[in-house]
């Protein structure tokens, strides 16, 4: 992707294929996905349960199962090194330090035999010098950082509401002040007034500290409050990419145009909503071509045969759709 | 006026716990008018999902009277409550669990109408057959058992369970929230195509605020076990009065780009429903609260048909 002309990337993926497999079957769970992030800025993934988003994340991370999993080809750069090739106690200081992760499920991110402090304290420890009175400050201090009264470092996961371990798993997230933040959907498990309080904690951290963020996400309202660039993820490839503002006011793709018209619209009355029909691909066994045909009312034998490649639609508008010509004449677009 | 096909007046329902008593449905009253829907939304823990099983009877109620198509139905044990159970279902939130994985779809589905002991088994048979084709499963898929079938294809078994006696109250329990927004656009629009046709009345919880927006003719708020506004789904997104409400909406990230607004952060998070002070709920997160807010708090009707929870409602809005 080259829409970035004069900055260099801070983060950029490329050709990036992962697959989990079994004796009998192989799930393509990403394939050949490039992306790239450029300092500061947030990136949203979206897409469905199973479309690779996590996966996209964890093979950053290199965090994927040892067992099941490999990354089949792709390079990870960040700041220009190959992090998918440095050797594994090199990656260990990455972890953690430039590059961290929150994770989904904070009932089941946090170890719930240790006390919350000594789990914030651990990351800290790890990557600093230092006495163990430093860490535990610093770790008080994270405490404080997500709200939570530093009295209560000796408190275990169970004695905290959702919102608090999440709010402990973002402090162990960015206690080393990373460059680069992985969110996996850090607030699904969420209820919505509690959602608010955590994403306006994460983007006023986020500010103060200048991280770059992938947030993964299906709330279309998450993305279009904290994203800069938006990337739309369909049976591990990206089918659409563009700034948020290329994403929302013109989407192109017609997987991207049905997600839009699935969601009910908070601010108009319709009387029934518009699904997508069918379901998404086995990924053990995608539809030749583009994966999106078997859906799409605007598939041709083309899109039947061909591996359809990314199409520059606009200024960085990305968008991987043989058929754009024909959308435009119908007026879909 | 028609007589409602579900009223609940002053429900509560409490659960003893080594801490005290949970107050998890406290004080409630609400009817739902036939053909149309209630929805119920408030945050995990407020108390919804207790409400709707409270009123089918699948919770024994501590106080209060649940009227079904006016009679009442709050005290009726053995067979009567069994017949009064025919007209009051349930779709579960999780389709993963709450179909036996060992029955196949076919039998899961003529359980109920075996049950009820009223028809012969050619009238099941058919009886099934019309209730697949209805929520859109393939006559194909009869045979096959729930590991066998997607999210959204389970779900369209719940419903067909559901409706099998052909129910006049149906509870959703957040029938969609386990789908993905594309198969959750198609349940979604099923539920409402099987209320057209055959005259239901839903009572459809959720958290998710766009769904119960676009689904509701009513909506009820609920915090911590009580109602706190009730009114159409119409006068509930243009004019909220309750403070809770408010920031409720407010903290829905919006999908409008262009007008970007700043959410309400409230500061806080839920209290405990056990031992309950008697003050309002949700005082301890509220930047109205004063001295009178701790004092017991009733459901009012502020405008015709709009009822709020709130001592100072007058004052603030």
């Amino acid at each position: 992707m080259d829409n970035l002309e004069n900055k260099s990337p801070f983060l950029e993926i490329r050709g990036l294929t992962v697959e989990y497999f079994s004796k009998e079957t192989v799930v393509h769970a990403v394939n050949s996905v490039d992306l790239t992030l450029e300092k500061g800025r947030t990136l949203g993934l979206v897409g469905e349960t199973g479309a690779g988003k996590t996966t996209i994340a964890k093979s950053i991370l290199r965090i994927l199962p040892d067992v099941g999993a490999r990354i089949v080809s792709g390079d990870i750069f960040l700041e220009g090194t190959d992090i998918s090739k440095i050797p594994e106690p090199e990656m260990r200081k990455i972890r953690g330090q430039k590059i961290s992760m929150i994770f989904q499920d904070p009932m089941t991110a946090l170890n719930p035999v240790q006390t919350v402090g000594s789990q914030i304290e651990e990351v800290v420890a790890l990557h600093n010098a230092g006495s163990k009175a430093e860490f535990r400050r610093r770790a008080e201090e994270m405490l404080e950082l997500v709200g939570i009264p530093k009295e209560r470092y000796s408190d275990y996961p169970h004695q905290f509401s959702g919102g608090m371990k999440q709010r402990v798993v973002i402090a162990i997230a960015l206690a080393c002040n990373p460059e680069l933040l992985l969110a996996d959907e850090p607030t699904t498990a969420l209820d919505v007034t509690i959602q608010a309080q955590v994403l306006q904690l994460i983007s006023q951290l986020r500010e103060r500290l200048g991280t770059s963020m992938i947030l993964i996400t299906h709330d279309m309202g998450v993305v279009a409050t904290f994203c800069d660039y938006v990337a739309v993820v369909y049976a591990g490839s990206i089918v659409e990419y563009g700034t948020k503002e290329q994403l929302f006011d013109h989407y192109q793709h017609p997987y991207t145009t049905g997600l839009f018209g699935a969601i009910p619209n908070m601010s108009l009355d319709e009387d029934r909503l518009h699904p997508i029909e069918g379901l998404p691909p086995d990924p053990t066994d995608l539809p030749k071509g583009c994966a999106f045909w078997p859906r799409c009312k605007y598939a041709t034998e083309r899109c039947k045969q061909e591996k359809i490649e990314m199409t520059v639609t606009s200024d960085g508008h990305l968008c991987r759709c043989c058929n754009l010509d024909l959308l435009s004449q119908e007026g879909a677009i | 006026m028609s007589v409602p096909v579900i009223e609940a007046k002053r429900l509560k329902k409490y659960f003893p716990t080594h801490g005290g008593i949970l107050h998890a449905v406290d004080d409630v009253t609400l009817k739902i008018e036939r053909g149309t829907t209630l929805g119920v939304v408030g945050e995990s823990g407020c108390g919804k999902s207790t409400l709707g099983r409270t009123i089918i009877r699948l919770l024994e109620r501590t106080d209060g009277q649940i009227l079904l198509n006016g009679e009442d139905i709050s005290e009726l044990k053995g067979k009567k409550l069994r017949q009064a159970r025919e007209k009051m279902q349930i779709i579960f939130q999780d389709p993963y669990s709450s179909i036996d994985p060992r029955k196949t779809v076919e039998a899961t589905v003529c359980e109920p109408l075996k049950v009820s002991k009223r028809y012969s088994k050619k009238q099941i048979d058919q009886i099934s057959d019309e209730l697949m084709e209805l929520v859109g499963i393939d006559h194909r898929l009869r045979v096959s058992y729930p590991h066998e079938l997607d999210g959204g294809r389970r779900q369209r078994v719940g419903i067909a369970r559901a409706l099998a006696l052909n129910p006049d109250f149906v509870v959703c329990d957040e029938p969609v929230s386990a789908l993905d927004v594309s198969i959750q656009a198609q349940v979604l629009n099923l539920l409402q195509d099987l209320q057209e046709k055959r005259g239901l009345t839903y009572m459809f919880i959720t958290h998710n605020l766009s769904v119960v927006r676009h689904i509701s003719d009513q909506i009820c708020v609920m915090y911590l076990g009580q109602i706190v506004e009730m009114c159409t789904t119409k006068e509930l997104f243009t004019r909220p009065l309750h403070p809770y409400t408010k920031a409720l909406f407010s903290a829905i990230p919006s999908t409008d780009i262009h007008s970007p607004h700043k959410p309400e952060i409230l500061e806080g998070e839920l209290s405990s429903p056990i031992n309950p002070k008697p003050g309002c709920r949700f005082a301890a997160r509220c930047k109205y609260a004063n001295e009178a807010c701790l004092q017991p708090q009733s459901q009012e009707e502020i405008s015709p048909g709009h009822i709020v929870r709130c001592c100072r409602v007058h004052e603030i809005n």
